[in-house]
């Protein structure tokens, strides 16, 4: 890396790097968290910093801030344009003149950044008056509402008088991002600013941070673990593994000739548009065999990819649809049609599947109660599902996509017995949901498993992964003897890949993608007919997000399972379904085969959504596109 | 909010009436005729029933629960069976002492509990931090009694700078007021001011890991005047639940130092009735007690309105 002369002026011209980081070092007493990480930023450059959880990319910024948690240090140097100062070991006095006025952080959670209970305008107006770039109160608090404007919010006067609650998720990151710009600061640090937003609202918050930062000549270092969005907005890349860089280059570099293997292997489990001979996802123990998106390819595949043909859509995937698993059993079922929304106007979507429906839904509906605002008036009636039918035919893949608001959790809820419908049917595989008594639904139950969103939460901490997988078999009904359940459990370790040994731990020694694996193998020990998998790898690293996904594949055709799979996530349904409907604001969009969706979408929202979506070879291709001119 | 307030009025209203109803029928099931008790065994039928006529209990219980009940809210609660005093007067006078010694002890204990359970947070690895919460815990484990009688060992006996024990209004002689006050209100407030301390830690501790302190920081302010601007108000919003409970608790903790310092609060008062069967004025404070905790509840439901915004409702 070329190092400028020591004796650089202070004030220097644009010759100058905006900031230069220098072997800086974190670390906590017993380890350190990032090694040798150097950096050098020109102005205005736009860095995006890569790297999975725990790989130090969190910490690196929070270093260049200042704000350290206790206990964990930092060495090295940390110099930024105009200031002489190494901002490492420098007295916090000193550091918060530059805090908030020459270097300021948007970042990743943007419920909880923001204070509860002080108004949005005053929070922005804080910075300025902080820094005493605005002359008085009332002068801060107009520019406040500006700046407000500036980010794009509707009647930013009357936002600036809102409590962060009132705003939705986007609306508090377009704050972050006002708070952040409003005194011009040399160095935007961004720490997965969109990550927790929904996928169109992510596509809006990013073109702004891009034009702002572009209009400012801002430097931006963003952090991110989703590489699509590095190549959307971030001229430069530095992979780090471990607490190390492990590759820096051009994004186009970086992307299409990675060096490092770690890259590679990132590279290659992020991309979902890239399967190997089998068929499957790549991992990072599988990248050797895949080919990174070359520049050249890329100019050619945008077009293929953006131009639908309208109608052979639904035709193409017919042959693509897997063979039925489960053949109808009785002459009177009808063919499986699947997904006939009532608001669908699309012509009748091709029959995909023989097999009889196992599940089926019929109108409907499920409503909230908020509760009363007055004492007179009549309880506002939130809909949550709006009459929606469909039918998921025996060995079906089947994607649910929508965004937060949708009504898909409260679809999943109803699906698996755990919420009642207000009106209409749910039949999962021979068993009415709507009506039925909590012991009615214990074949329901050994019917369906569900593997949940959050690998986290939701096992059990003080349990032995043992106790975890063979709990469903203690079901009323079922009469396994404990040498049978030890059996059938080591079945299932070993059919979700992890070792024999696993059963005797608890849930808080295994990686996220270990206890995703624990969650499947919960879900199947009871052999069931439909899985429904409620956003199974949105939590999880990309390296482990193509794992799973593979395992899940694999394991839903040797089991014939039905799959029912809930996400936000347009490319990774993609890759695993074969039918999906789009969901918004309680009502079926749009409904048929997942190539025909993707390809030629015909609802306005899911052509929003589609487009909204970002997968790695796009982001990069625009990326050539603009480059070459 | 004016709907949130109602609905508040309204719940006061129906566990009052309902605090009413229990209260005059737990002091009925106690067996005993107040005209027995207070003629003696030895009382003619005929003197036995004309006592009975004028206390009113020979009339139906649904009568005398409405007599009573209807009374409550003008401030007339009736006469003493055993002293024949119209027990309101009394009543408000203590009441009036009870209230003076809970409030000002409730202020000490978060004088005290504020900037220590705050400092116990902020420096909670340094010994200072550490001594602090050690302390809480010691206060935590003492009763309010014992704080008490210490109290009287060192302060009144030992070095002699206040009296003991007794009472004077703070109308009457303000500077003797203050200085009989001040012993009974540091045992309350100690023993409170050590239990709040340690909620006040626990949940500055929790909104100093925030993010919206995090935010402030990024923002350019220091560690404590983030905490002071954007934190201690959030961390009010537990502190607050617990001192509300605290308070009514309080109310009748202090029937106990009432006694240690011969104080004429409502809990000498109490424990008087109850050794002296004095049904109708048991009955009568444990609703002034049950009143001024549902007081408290109503208050504090307020405030968390004005407190958080969330609460308030968008309308």
């Amino acid at each position: 890396m070329a190092r400028l002369s020591d004796t650089a002026p202070v004030h220097g011209g644009p010759d100058e790097p905006l900031l230069r980081v220098e072997s800086l070092t974190v670390s906590t007493q017993d380890r350190p968290l990032v090694s040798d990480f150097n950096l050098t930023m020109s102005r205005g450059e736009r860095i995006g910093l890569i790297g999975e959880s725990g790989s130090g990319k969190s910490m690196t910024t929070t270093a260049l801030m200042g704000l350290l948690p206790e206990g964990v240090t930092a060495t090295g140097s940390i110099k930024l344009a105009g200031h002489d100062l190494d901002l490492v070991g420098a007295p916090d006095q000193q550091l918060r003149r530059i805090r908030g006025n020459d270097m300021t952080m948007v970042f990743q959670e943007p419920l909880t950044a923001l204070n509860p209970l002080m108004k949005v305008g005053p929070q922005v107006a804080e910075i300025m008056l902080k820094h005493r770039t605005a002359s008085s109160r009332a002068a801060a608090s107009a520019k406040a509402v500006e700046l407000l404007a500036g980010v794009k919010l509707p009647d930013p006067a009357e936002a600036a008088k809102a409590y962060p609650h009132q705003l939705s998720g986007g609306q508090r990151q377009r704050v972050m991002l006002a708070m952040a710009l409003a005194n011009d600061p040399a160095l935007l640090l961004c720490d997965e600013p969109t990550t927790a937003l929904d996928v169109t609202v992510q596509r809006q918050v990013l073109d702004l941070i891009l034009e702002s930062v572009q209009q400012r000549g801002t430097g931006l270092l963003f952090i991110t673990h989703d590489l699509s969005v590095v190549a959307n907005i971030c001229d430069r890349v530095l992979v780090m593994n471990n607490g190390q860089v492990v590759e820096e280059g051009t994004t186009v570099d970086v992307f299409s000739r990675p060096q490092h293997p770690y890259t590679r292997g990132l590279l290659a489990a992020s991309d979902l548009d890239a399967t190997d001979a089998d068929g499957r996802l790549f991992t990072v123990a599988s990248a050797g065999g895949y080919t990174p998106p070359a520049p050249d390819h890329l100019v050619d595949e945008v077009p293929a990819a953006a131009v639908h043909t309208p109608g052979t859509g639904a035709k193409t995937t017919e042959t693509e649809a897997p063979a039925p698993t489960t053949p109808a059993t009785g002459p009177a079922e009808p063919a499986g049609a699947v997904v006939v929304g009532p608001e669908t106007t699309a012509p009748a979507t091709t029959t995909l599947d023989a097999g009889a429906p196992v599940i089926s839904v019929k109108d409907l509906v499920r409503t909230y109660q908020r509760q009363r605002t007055s004492l007179f008036g009549k309880r506002t009636e939130v809909p949550a599902l709006r009459g929606i039918s469909f039918d998921v035919a025996a060995g079906q893949r089947f994607g649910v996509v929508g965004e937060s608001g949708s009504g898909k959790s409260t679809l999943l809820r109803i699906l698996a017995g755990l919420d009642q419908p207000t009106s209409g049917s749910v039949r999962v595989a021979g068993n009415e949901v709507a009506g039925a008594k909590e012991h009615e639904l214990a074949e329901l139950r050994r019917q369906l498993q569900i593997v949940f969103q959050d690998p986290m939460g939701s096992l059990n901490p003080r349990m032995r992964v043992q106790d975890i997988i063979a709990e469903p078999l203690l079901a009323p009904g079922q009469k396994v003897d404990s040498a049978r359940q030890r059996k059938l459990v080591a079945e299932m370790l070993a059919a979700v890949g992890l070792p024999a040994d696993s059963a005797d731990r608890f849930p808080h020694q295994f990686s996220g993608g270990q206890r995703q694996r624990i969650s499947i193998a919960r879900a199947l020990i009871c052999q069931p007919r439909v899985l429904v998998a409620d956003e199974p790898v949105s939590a999880l690293d990309v390296s482990v997000r193509a794992q799973v996904l593979n395992l899940l594949s694999d394991l839903v055709d040797e089991y014939q399972l039905t799959l029912v799979f809930v996400s936000h996530d347009l490319g990774v349904v993609r890759y695993i379904c074969d039918n999906v409907v789009v969901m918004n604001r309680g009502q079926i969009v749009e409904s048929g085969s997942t190539e025909q969706i993707y390809e030629a979408p015909r609802h306005d929202y899911t052509r929003t959504l589609v487009n909204s979506s970002m997968s790695l070879r796009a982001e990069l291709a625009a990326r050539e596109a603009a480059l070459s001119g | 909010m004016a709907i949130r307030l109602l609905v508040n009025l309204a719940r006061f209203a129906v566990t009052y009436v309902a605090a009413t109803v229990l209260v005059f029928l737990f002091m009925r099931a106690i067996p005993g005729d107040p005209a027995q008790i207070a003629l003696g065994v030895n009382a003619t039928p005929e003197l036995l029933a004309q006592t009975r006529a004028e206390f009113g209990t020979d009339r139906p219980l649904i009568v005398q629960y409405f007599d009573w009940a209807l009374g409550l809210p003008m401030g007339d609660f009736g006469t003493s069976y055993v002293t024949r005093q119209d027990i309101s007067p009394l009543v408000l006078d203590r009441v009036q002492v009870s209230l003076i010694l809970v409030v000002l002890a409730m202020i000490v204990a978060l004088l005290i509990a504020v900037p220590f359970g705050t400092l116990a947070a902020v420096k909670h690895r340094s010994p200072g931090g550490i001594l602090v919460s050690g302390a809480s815990q010691l206060g935590v484990a003492v009763p309010n009694f014992l704080a008490g009688i210490l109290l009287v060992v060192v302060f009144a006996v030992g070095l002699g700078w206040f009296p003991a024990n007794g009472w004077t209004a703070p109308a009457e002689d303000f500077g003797d007021f203050l200085s009989r006050v001040a012993l009974p209100v540091l045992a309350l407030a100690s023993v409170q001011g050590a239990i709040l301390t340690r909620y006040v830690r626990s949940a500055v501790m929790e909104v100093m890991s925030e993010d919206y302190l995090r935010t402030a920081r990024a923002k350019g302010l220091g560690k404590m005047e983030a905490l002071l601007k954007h934190g201690l108000r959030n961390a009010s919003i537990p502190v607050l639940t617990v001192t509300s409970v605290q308070l009514a608790a309080l109310i009748i903790g202090a029937v106990v130092i009432e006694r240690v310092f011969v104080i004429p609060g409502l809990g000498s008062m109490l424990l008087d009735a109850v050794g002296n069967r004095d049904l109708l004025t048991v009955q009568s404070v444990v609703m002034v007690l049950v009143a001024i905790t549902l007081i408290i509840n109503l208050v504090v439901d307020v405030l968390y309105t004005v407190l958080d915004p969330r609460i308030r409702k968008a309308s």
